[in-house]
């Protein structure tokens, strides 16, 4: 069920990435490994048993060995899992395939305030998935440090809307640590989860989406998957991905959300939008939950107008994919972007100013941008605050009318 | 009959501890009852301090009532909104005080209501002592527009004149806490700022931060840590290098007291109140202390400790019963009025119930006033461009 934009990327990263490379990648990887045994050491002194170079170098050709046989083909068996079963599927294949790998956060040991790592702690161990204390900037700072010295860091902040202790960790240190050093250091390994968005009743602390705040970063991935099987997909590109990873998890679809996914560990690409239908009339973009809105909406509009959308789920927040979403206003002449987040400010606006500059003369109305009011997030009025499918449904009639 | 009333007479005098047994079954005049009583209390723990607060505490009839009332009132305002809360009637996130009366009861004891205070998101028991009544709580939380934050906050968002709320980030409201002190030494008008975070926030970087910034200006600063012995499901031997909170500050005073007992926290905030009135610059208590919901109503509590514990905390050492022990083996108070206080303070909690339930909801223009100070009004953006609301504040 792939479309052809998928394959070719695999194609493109199979070719890409050539054995005699990866060889290299591996050697590089251990000289690093051993360079850095020490700091590892210092720095985390109670995995050092579990840190093994010549170990983690194998783990590493075994997840790249994964990496080209399942790529792109997330077949084998599958099993009926929601959104936190999928999460804990892939940091389990993690922790499997990769000695290194650890996770750790405030409550993570017990199974996490959304059940996201249940069952880990007793499979792999107490010193590879351990409580925190609540010290988010010491959290991620930790985790950087981690990764730094050559060790596969899953930081878990508990609410996306408690990462703000953290943001200097994250903007100053992780982002910009392979750019200051030259590309002699970077945290690559770092991946930070966060559970994310609105949840019915979260009010004004556990209910933002402030991916916009870290796309201002360069040097930092924000990714956000709509679904199980995305989900699982995509933290597995991230944690694998040589640069710092922020998961956005949307917390409504922990359990709403429920798929068949591969049990076998799979990636799916990041900076890749997915195209979820195919239109004519008008481009629908967004991601997380928001994503299920917009396809009933889509819906909708077909049903009610006869209008054809075309429907975006751009899952990667920054690097974003431009081309993706510029090719498809380029057909449409019509954009609409929708997140929970306030719109002034908010990646929307990114994306409005990108396609008009690229796509300024096929634009047959003015791009709508239909969001979270510009207030905090309320607590009781959360029903009016999100953009709704009536919201977005008005901005499609206007533009079509326009 | 008779021989009955001699029995029971005489059982309620053995568990008591009174001899004058004969009292118990007729009714007394006020005459009756000791008026003042003075109390063995724990002896608090000393970090750089020579002297610590008094080991004896004097409690007088009207004293002991009051802080009885006051614990009882929040412990009833706290089962109602768990009950609320499992009726789906008070939504999202709730943290409940019961277990923890004491510290909020002593230590309003041992303040003015123009001293200061500040806590983290367990509020609802602090909201009520600084004077905000049940029926705006209970209504802050069904989200009601006689709350006490216009029913836009809930639970973790509740404020009063001198009491800065009511603060969701862990550990966030302590900078706050030291630069309300600043400003009290700035204006020099002796007053002091409590400022209360849990044995969680206790290892949040920010906490480090005001400690030297309070000591280095001698800022008149109560710090607080309530030491629930778990920050959410974490105990604080698994979090804390050092679980010694009151020693954390280092080059800061420190008091480790029994956070249980109403008499122990007035007295050491007490000291602590007077130490910063003196100008000797901040000072760190630790109240020990116990909550018997887990940590919000997501959290049953029994997952990372045990029933039994919670159990011998409730039976052992729950700050209501210690307080009404010692009243009534001191013949300061009788059962009945115990009694009576309860049956008022259930009706009191009942009626505020009812406002909570059936007080509208905000209007829709609420949502967007008091974001910006501005006058006139400010245009709000929203969700798409033709939807725009004002902002008035």
């Amino acid at each position: 069920m792939r479309s052809s934009w998928q394959y070719s990327n695999i194609i493109q990263q199979l070719t890409t990435i050539n054995p005699y490379k990866s060889h290299i990648c591996c050697c590089l990887y251990r000289q690093k490994v051993e360079f850095n045994y020490s700091i590892c050491a210092f720095l985390f002194c109670r995995n050092t048993t579990k840190i093994q170079p010549a170990g983690s170098q194998l783990a590493r050709v075994l997840s790249i060995l994964h990496f080209f046989n399942l790529i792109g083909s997330p077949k084998g068996p599958t099993q009926k899992m929601n959104l936190f079963q999928s999460i804990t599927s892939a940091l389990d294949n993690t922790l499997a395939s990769d000695p290194t790998a650890v996770i750790f956060g405030e409550d993570v040991a017990f199974g996490g305030v959304f059940r996201c790592t249940v069952g880990l702690r007793d499979k792999y161990g107490k010193d590879r998935v351990f409580n925190t204390p609540l010290c988010e900037q010491g959290i991620v700072g930790f985790g950087i440090g981690v990764a730094v010295a050559g060790a596969t860091a899953i930081a878990e902040i508990q609410f996306a809307d408690y990462i703000f202790p953290a943001f200097d960790q994250i903007v100053n240190e992780a982002a910009k640590y392979r750019y200051r050093s030259g590309n002699l250091f970077d945290c690559g390994n770092l991946t930070i989860r966060a559970p994310w968005g609105c949840v019915g009743h979260g009010a004004l602390y556990h209910s933002q989406s402030p991916e916009a705040f870290f796309a201002h970063c360069p040097g930092l991935k924000i990714v956000i998957p709509r679904g199980p099987i995305q989900a699982k997909g995509l933290l597995l590109s991230c944690i694998a991905d040589k640069n710092p990873c922020i998961f956005f998890e949307p917390k409504i679809l922990y359990r709403a959300a429920v798929e068949q996914v591969p049990e076998e560990p799979y990636t799916i690409p990041l900076s890749q939008a997915e195209i979820l239908q195919e239109g004519s009339d008008v481009t629908l973009v967004s991601w997380g939950t928001q994503i299920h809105v917009l396809k009933e909406v889509a819906s909708m509009a077909q049903e009610k107008l006869g209008v054809s959308c075309e429907v975006i789920d751009l899952q990667t927040i920054l690097p974003w994919d431009i081309e993706t979403v510029c090719k498809s206003v380029v057909k449409t002449g019509r954009l609409l972007i929708s997140h929970e987040a306030p719109v002034t400010g908010g990646f929307a606006a990114e994306i409005s100013s990108t396609v008009q500059e690229e796509c300024f003369l096929n634009l047959e109305a003015p791009i709508s941008r239909v969001c979270g009011y510009d207030t905090p997030f309320p607590h009781i009025f959360e029903p009016f605050y999100t953009p709704d499918k009536w919201k977005c449904f008005e901005a499609i009639k206007k533009m079509i009318n326009y | 009959m008779k021989t009955m009333l001699a029995i029971i007479s005489n059982a309620l005098c053995r568990m008591t501890g009174r001899n004058a047994g004969a009292r118990v079954v007729v009714s007394r005049s006020f005459a009756d009852f000791t008026p003042q009583a003075t109390f063995d209390i724990k002896k608090c723990d000393l970090h750089r301090l020579e002297e610590g607060p008094p080991v004896k505490a004097e409690l007088t009839r009207e004293q002991g009532l009051q802080y009885y009332r006051t614990m009882q009132t929040v412990r009833r305002m706290e089962l109602k909104a768990d009950q609320l809360y499992k009726q789906k009637i008070i939504r999202g996130f709730c943290h409940l005080y019961d277990g923890q009366e004491a510290c909020a009861a002593g230590i309003e004891a041992a303040i003015n209501p123009s001293d200061h205070l500040i806590t983290a998101y367990r509020a609802h028991g602090y909201t009520y002592t600084r004077g905000v009544s049940v029926k705006e709580i209970l209504a802050e939380l069904t989200g009601r527009r006689g709350g006490v934050a216009k029913g836009k906050g809930g639970s973790m968002h509740m404020y009063a004149p001198h009491f800065y709320g009511g603060n969701g980030i862990v550990g966030a409201q302590v900078p706050l806490g030291a630069g309300i002190a600043l400003a009290c030494q700035y204006q020099g008008n002796n007053q002091v700022c409590v400022t209360l975070y849990g044995d969680g926030a206790a290892n949040q970087g920010q906490l480090f931060e005001s400690y030297n910034m309070a000591a280095l200006w001698k800022l008149p600063c109560i710090f607080i840590c309530e030491n629930n012995k778990y920050g959410m499901g974490t105990s604080v031997e698994r979090a804390a290098a050092s679980t010694d909170y009151y020693k954390r500050g280092d080059f800061i005073p420190g008091l480790r007291v029994d956070g249980m007992d109403v008499l122990c926290v007035r007295e050491a905030t007490q000291f602590a109140a007077d130490h910063c009135r003196a100008g000797k610059g901040p000072i760190i208590m630790e109240l020990q202390t116990y909550r018997y919901h887990g940590h919000s109503m997501s959290d049953p509590g029994v997952s990372y400790r045990t029933r039994e514990e919670i159990q011998e905390v409730r039976s052992k050492s729950d700050p209501i019963s210690m307080l009404k022990e010692r009243m009534l083996s001191h013949n300061m108070a009788s059962v009945e009025e115990f009694k009576e206080i309860d049956i008022e303070i259930r009706k009191q909690v009942e009626e505020a119930t009812q406002f909570a339930t059936s007080d509208p909801e905000p209007p829709l223009e609420e949502l967007c006033n008091h974001i910006f100070s501005k006058n006139p009004p400010l245009e709000v953006r929203g969700t798409s461009p033709w939807s725009k609301l004002k902002s008035v504040s």
